[in-house]
This record gives C-alpha cells, structure tokens and sequence, in this order.
C-alpha cells in the first residue's frame, strides 16, 4: 500500500460541479505508486509556481524513432517513482469509437506497466499513456501490439520529426453532413505512411486531419499541414415543406440564415428558398440552421489546404488552399492525395531547414515557386486576392508565344 | 524477454470493429439530427433508425479506474459501445430512449455531468502544464478545472449563449493543441529571457543549433570561463521557449514571472466567415494556484460580457467586428496597452488603415 500523501492546494480542485483530474490522480495514486508521486511532485509545483518536468534523452521502442516521449523528473531522491515518466502515444482508432472490451484491454495493459493515468486524448489524437519507466517501454509495447486471445493489437502513433498520428472527425459515422468518408481516409493514410509515421525522416512534422465538411470539428485548418475538408459542388439540396415547417416552429429564415449567409445568395418568399448556388460558398450556415430541410449537394469531394501550424517559430499560420476540390473516392485508393503528399514530401524535405513546417518553408521560398515544383498551376482559388506589390520577378517563358 | 509475440508497422485497429450495429448499418446514410435536451442529441437515418448520443465531461487526464467504470456503464445501457470527441468529452451511444434517463442518472453520480452541446459551451481542449511538461509557463488541467467550474451552467444548458463557444488552453507558446483559433484562448506565456547554465550547456547541447533554434536571432556564441558557451540579447528575446525545447541548459521557466494571457475571437470553422486567430485581450495574469482566481474572473467576464452583447448566431469573433475593438475593450474594462499592438513580422498588417472610426 502507498501512503497517503497532504495535498491541501490540489485537494482545493476536488471542489466544484466540473470532473477533477486530481481526483482522478488520486484513483491511481491509492494503489499505484507511480501516480501517487504525481500527486506529490504536482503538489509541489502548486507550492512553488513551477514544472518539476525535464526534457532530455532519447528513449523508445527498438526500431521507432517516435512514439514515445522521454520525460524525466528534476527532484528523483524525493519521487523517485516518477524519476522517469515517459509518455506512450498509442495510434487510436478512426474517429475514436471503442467498444469496452478494447479499452478495458487498454486498461489492463496500462495497469500492469505504468501509471494507470491516460489522456483520451492527446492534442494530436492519440490515446496518450501517461508515464511509464524506460524498463517498461519493450514489454508493454509488445503487449500492446501482440495478437492476444481476440483482442485488437494496438500501435505507436507519431512523435518527433515525421508524419503524425492522423485523426478525422466522426464523419459518415454519425454525420449527415460528413462529403466523403474521413474515417477510411485516416485509417488508409494512416496505414499507407507507416514508415513515415515510425521513422523521423523529415525537417519537422507532418499533420494530416480529415474533417468532412466545412465545420471543420477537428480544427484542421489550423492545426495540420494538410487539411482535407470535405465539400462539394453542386447544389444545395432543399426541401421547401421542411423549411416552412422550420419557418413556422420559430426560426426566421429570413433574418436567421438568409440575411447570415456569407454571400447573400438565398431568397425566401415565405415558401420557396430560391438559392443561387454559382455564388454559395458552401459555409455550412444555413445547412447548420435547418438540417432536416438542407443538405449539402451530391457531388462530393475536398478541399486540400496545406500549412497550419501554432506559432513557433515563424508565426501561426492557417492552412491555404492547394486544391479547390479533390475526388476522395476510397475506390481510388486516395491515389491523387499520396501523389500529392509524395512531392510535397520529396521537396521539403530536400529543401526544408531544420525544424521548419511546410507551412513556413512555403513562406520562404514562395507559394509559386513551391507550385511549380510540385507541378500544380496557379488557381484564383489559392489567394485572397492577386498581388498588390508590383516587384515581380517575370522569367523569359512570357516571351514565348 | 518480452513474454508476448512483438509486432510493428502494423497502424491502429480498423475502426469497423468498434462501431455499433447501427452505425454499421446506416453509416454514410444519416438523415438530420436533432438536439433533445441538454448534452443529449439523436441522429435519424434514411432507415428511420434512431441512434442517441449522451455527450458527458471528462477532464481529458483519466484514471483507468474511471475508464473502466465508463466501460460498466456502456455495457449495461450501449451495448458496449462508446466513443470520444474532439474536445475530449465521453460520448455514451444508445439505440433505446428508455434508457437515456438511467444512464444520465448513473455517469453523473459517478461525478461526470452531461451537456456541452449546441451553442454551448464545450469542454475546454489543453495542454499538459505542470503535470507533465517541462515547459509549461503554468498548469493547464487546473485552470481549465476552475474555468469549467466557474462556467458550468453554460455546459449544463442552464444558460445560453448567442452561438457556440470554444475554449482552448495552452501552457506554453508551443501551443500543442493550437489554441490560436478559438473564441477564447488562455495561454500560458514566460515573459523573461533563459538563464542559462554555463556549465552543463556544452555538455547537453550543440551550440550552432542552438543559435538556430532562436527565431529573433537573440542567441549568441561567447566563452565564459573558457568554456564554449552562448549569450541571450534579452532586449531581442520574446520568450518562446523554443530554445530551451533544443537546449535544456537555457532554462525558461521562473516561478515569479511566468504567468498567463488571454487572447479572443478566432475560430475554425467556415460558417459565415472565414476562419480566423484568435487575438490578444488580456497581455498578463499571475499564476495564481490553486483557484487561479484573476483567469477565472477574465474569462467568466468575457463570456458574460459577450452573452449579454451579441446577436443570436454570432461567434465572439464576429460580435467584436460588427462593435469594433475600442468598443470590446470598453466593454470588458480592460486597458488598451502597447502591448496589444503587434510588433513582429507583418505587424504593419494588423495597423488600422482607414479613417472609418466610431467617435
Ligand atoms: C451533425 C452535426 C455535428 C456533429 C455530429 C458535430 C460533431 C462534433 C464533435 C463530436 C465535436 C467535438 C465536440 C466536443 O468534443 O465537444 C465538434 C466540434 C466542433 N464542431 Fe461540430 N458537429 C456538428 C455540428 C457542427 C456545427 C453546426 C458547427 C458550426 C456551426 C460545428 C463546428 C464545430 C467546431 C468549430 C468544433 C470545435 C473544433 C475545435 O476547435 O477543436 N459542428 N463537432
Ligand atoms: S466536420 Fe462536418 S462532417 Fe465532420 S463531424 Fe463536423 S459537421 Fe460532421
Ligand atoms: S452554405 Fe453558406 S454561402 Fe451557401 S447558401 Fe448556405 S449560408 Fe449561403
Ligand atoms: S503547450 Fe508547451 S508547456 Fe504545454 S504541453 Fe505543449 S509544449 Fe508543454
Ligand atoms: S526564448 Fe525564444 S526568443 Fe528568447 S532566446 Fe530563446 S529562442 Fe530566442
């Protein structure tokens, strides 16, 4: 049995209507002492305003480069049991549905061989195993993606300079609105990169998300370097009774999704939603207003944006357009996307610095001349608006004729 | 020797296995959704099949002993079947509406209450902070701890709001989690130049990538003590903390000086406008463990500042643009400072440019 630590200033976060992690640090801490020096160390931290966390030490399992991050504590005579504390990132399953038999798997394995602690999820996706010594990396590893009995085998997501772990939103799962299949796309990107997921080859990471339309609930085009966000082409598809029925049960279609629509393209007389579609930018307001009565039209497809990234070290960026629509038929087997990832890759990462997203190597070297060597023409679709600065660099091809 | 058959390369278990039967038999054919109470919605399929959802509160860090309950519960009311979102909630999944009711009852004994749907307020995605990072500029699991506490009734549906409302936290400007496009960010800063140990520094560290790593060019090759070693310009240093990420020896952390601030308006979604960044309101708070009072009493704030203020429909970002930032800042009782004004690459860009001002 482990002691019982005093913890007055986590104990104060026992309190209130919200779930408390420090409770759910000490469910472990009873009988783990792993997550029983946790609680000591995070005490600590509360007195002192400070991380008692080191970076440092390249641990993992034989043959990754990523997967694992190495995490060790700064005061190991006091807690000795936390003196390494390394994070597992476990690759999780397509839009994160389980069924409790593989997560009470999950459990048992996590019992046996580190803190009992979890994040679902990581940032990034993955199931995060919170802590476990480097002796315990190759066995709980082995457990994790051995067959056993009828369980699933599990693995190690991405970590360090190479593709990360790919997630999608819940898509065609459980969403009418889902205009392509993100759930097959992450698991078949997923499984087609698996050298590139397990062995840091690039200058830094590489995100894919997968959201099916232009809600966007992953955040993709903020937070990867390729943001697949399903759209489509033709036209809305409208029910008029049902947007009668909405009229009448207290939305104002007027002033609630006509007058909000970006580009002023719908008209409603009180029983006709007339929508100019060559001028809908496909938002997703007025769908997300009257689902029963609007869909998203028949012709299916993505949209490919390339560069998000959080600020360090050149600044935030937001994903920008690279391809206005791309066929995600699964019966392609996604070709055009992995050819396209494919040169993206070659090129940056012959030419990318260390430690530079696409997004930033795309900034140094010019979203044309990066096109040009990807071999994709300049659209209108790709910027704001063209240039306003006239110092252009023409080359000789203008001549020609 | 391992005791089990070690594989690699072999990726995450296909998704199929773990869907219900009717998500299998209606996958990619759902008609509408509806939400029927707080936390509570049901998606109907083109068969007329009903799937229900009951979406509960998790603190994303989860002991496998609450796991395990989880897996208890979904088995007795979901067939065992469960998922997670994107903003680390716990999504219960039902097929019979009988058992909505008792499966509420029994999660939120358990301590873990159902909501955050809709134009509501969600679970506030993080980062790691004190309780595993090494460069954390404070904790993340308790300031959202407290937020959440704080802002309960908004997840609970008790109160509305105008649209939906996200907030994202993160301890450090690595931003793991990209918190840059949310209606409301709190982010943990370092606000002092590394200190540097000029002892273990040519030990644990490559200077050339060192000085690489600085995105200011502030990092300096010099010798001290006839050691290789490196200098910080602290007028050029803007706390990034990438260095100390490459060089352990260029210690950021301080606990007198690092604290947290609070940016607004960005968001990601395409509904009506385009995506956007969130931008900076509050420049400084103190950490304050263990309630964090001033960051609470910031967001509640702007959240009650923005219910009260915005149309139906319009996200904090577009509530600040249609009133204009003077009026937002007037709003909140917050000073405009120079430290709201950019100063990085581009910033001339963030300059207002037109005479079109309210007066
Ligand atoms: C069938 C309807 C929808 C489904 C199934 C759905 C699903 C989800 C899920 C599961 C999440 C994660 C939520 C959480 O963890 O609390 C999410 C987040 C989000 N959703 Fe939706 N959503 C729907 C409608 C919408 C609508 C109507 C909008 C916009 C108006 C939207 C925009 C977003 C945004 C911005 C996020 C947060 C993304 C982030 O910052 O990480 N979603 N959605
Ligand atoms: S991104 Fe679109 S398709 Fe995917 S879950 Fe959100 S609303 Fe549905
Ligand atoms: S999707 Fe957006 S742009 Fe298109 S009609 Fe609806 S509101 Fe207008
Ligand atoms: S945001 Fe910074 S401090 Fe927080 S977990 Fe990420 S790297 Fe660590
Ligand atoms: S904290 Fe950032 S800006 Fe300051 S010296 Fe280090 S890398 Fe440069």
């Amino acid at each position: 049995m482990t002691e019982k630590r005093k913890t007055p200033l986590l104990d104060e976060l026992e309190k209130g209507p919200w779930p408390s992690f420090v409770k759910e640090i000490k469910k472990e801490a009873e009988h783990n002492p792993m997550s029983n020096d946790v609680l000591g160390i995070l005490e600590r931290s509360y007195e002192e305003h400070i991380s008692h966390w080191k970076h440092g030490g390249i641990v993992g399992v034989m043959s990754y480069g990523g997967g694992v991050i190495g995490r060790y504590c700064d005061l190991p005579e006091e807690f000795p049991n936390v003196r390494e504390f390394h994070t597992y990132r476990v690759n999780q399953p397509s839009a994160w549905f389980y069924t409790t038999k593989a997560l009470r798997h999950l459990c048992d394995i996590w019992e046996k061989h580190g803190s009992g602690l979890t994040n679902m999820h990581g940032s990034t996706g993955d199931i995060v195993f919170l802590g476990g010594s480097t002796e315990s990396l190759e066995p709980c590893f082995a457990e994790l993606s051995a067959e056993k009995e009828d369980h699933p085998s599990f693995d190690l997501g991405g970590s360090g300079s190479n593709m990360r772990t790919p997630s999608c939103c819940v898509g065609p799962a459980r969403c009418e609105w889902a205009c392509y299949d993100t759930l097959d796309a992450c698991y078949n990107i997923t499984q087609t990169f698996q050298d590139e997921l397990h062995r840091p080859f690039f200058p830094y990471k590489y995100k894919f998300k997968f959201a099916g339309c232009p809600n966007d609930c992953v955040a993709s085009i903020a937070r990867s370097d390729c943001s697949v966000i399903g759209v489509w082409k033709d036209d809305i598809q409208v029910d008029n009774a049902k947007v009668a029925e909405y009229d009448k049960n207290g939305t104002d279609v007027q002033a609630e999704v006509c007058d909000l629509c970006p580009t002023k393209c719908m008209e409603w007389d009180g029983k006709t939603l007339d929508i100019d579609n060559s001028n809908c930018v496909k938002c997703m307001h007025c769908i997300n207003l009257m689902p029963k009565a609007l869909k998203p039209g028949k012709e299916r497809g993505a949209t490919i944006l390339i560069g998000a990234k959080a600020p360090i070290i050149g600044g935030a960026l937001l994903s920008s357009v690279f391809v206005p629509f791309l066929e995600m038929d699964p019966e392609s087997d996604y070709e055009d996307l992995k050819e396209l990832t494919e040169a993206i890759w070659d090129l940056w990462g012959e030419h990318g610095k260390n430690r530079e997203r696409t997004g930033e190597f795309i900034q140094r070297v010019g979203l044309s001349n990066f096109l040009e060597e990807i071999g994709l023409d300049p659209v209108p679709e790709m910027v704001m608006h063209p240039r306003t600065n006239p110092y252009i660099f023409f080359d000789d091809e203008i001549f020609e004729d | 020797m391992p005791e089990f058959e070690r594989q690699t390369d072999i990726g995450p278990p296909h998704y199929e296995q773990f869907l219900p039967e009717v998500i299998k038999k209606n996958y990619g054919k759902w008609d509408y959704h509806e939400i029927i109470k707080p936390g509570v919605m049901v998606h109907v399929a083109e068969s007329g099949d009903k799937l229900f959802t009951v979406r509960c509160a998790s603190p994303r860090l989860l002991a496998i002993t609450s796991i395990r309950k989880f897996c208890d519960i979904a088995d007795k009311y979901c067939d065992g079947h469960l998922r997670w979102t994107s903003r680390n909630n716990v999504e219960f999944l039902l097929t019979d509406e009988a058992k909505i009711e008792p499966l509420i009852k029994e999660i939120e004994e358990y301590g873990f209450p159902v909501g955050g749907l809709g134009a509501e307020l969600s679970n506030i995605v993080h980062t790691q902070g004190w309780v595993h990072c090494h460069s954390s500029a404070s904790d993340a699991s308790g300031v959202v701890k407290c937020v959440m506490d704080e802002l309960f009734p908004y997840f609970s549906g008790e109160k509305r709001l105008p649209a939906k409302t996200r907030i994202a936290y993160a301890c450090c400007l690595n931003m793991c989690g990209a918190v840059h496009c949310s209606d409301i960010a709190i982010l943990g800063v370092h606000t002092r130049a590394p200190v540097i140990n000029h002892d273990d520094l040519p030990k644990m560290c490559e200077i050339p990538n060192l000085i690489a790593s600085c995105p200011t060019g502030a990092i300096r090759p010099t010798t001290v003590d006839g050691k290789q070693s490196v200098e910080i310009v602290e007028e050029q240093c803007m706390y990034c903390g990438n260095c100390y990420t490459v060089c352990p020896a260029c210690t950021i952390n301080n606990a007198d000086t690092d604290g947290i601030s609070i940016w607004v308006g960005g968001k990601v979604s395409n509904s009506r406008v385009a995506p956007k960044f969130s931008k900076l309101a509050v420049p400084y708070l103190p950490n304050n463990p263990p309630r964090w009072p001033e960051v609470v009493e910031a967001v509640k704030n702007i959240v009650e500042t923005y219910a009260a203020n915005a149309r139906k429909h319009e996200r904090m970002g577009e509530w600040i643009d249609r009133i204009g930032w003077p009026k937002f800042f007037e709003l909140i009782g917050q000073d405009f400072t120079k430290y709201h004004i950019d100063d990085f690459t581009h910033a001339g860009e963030t300059f207002k440019r037109t005479a079109q001002l309210r007066h």
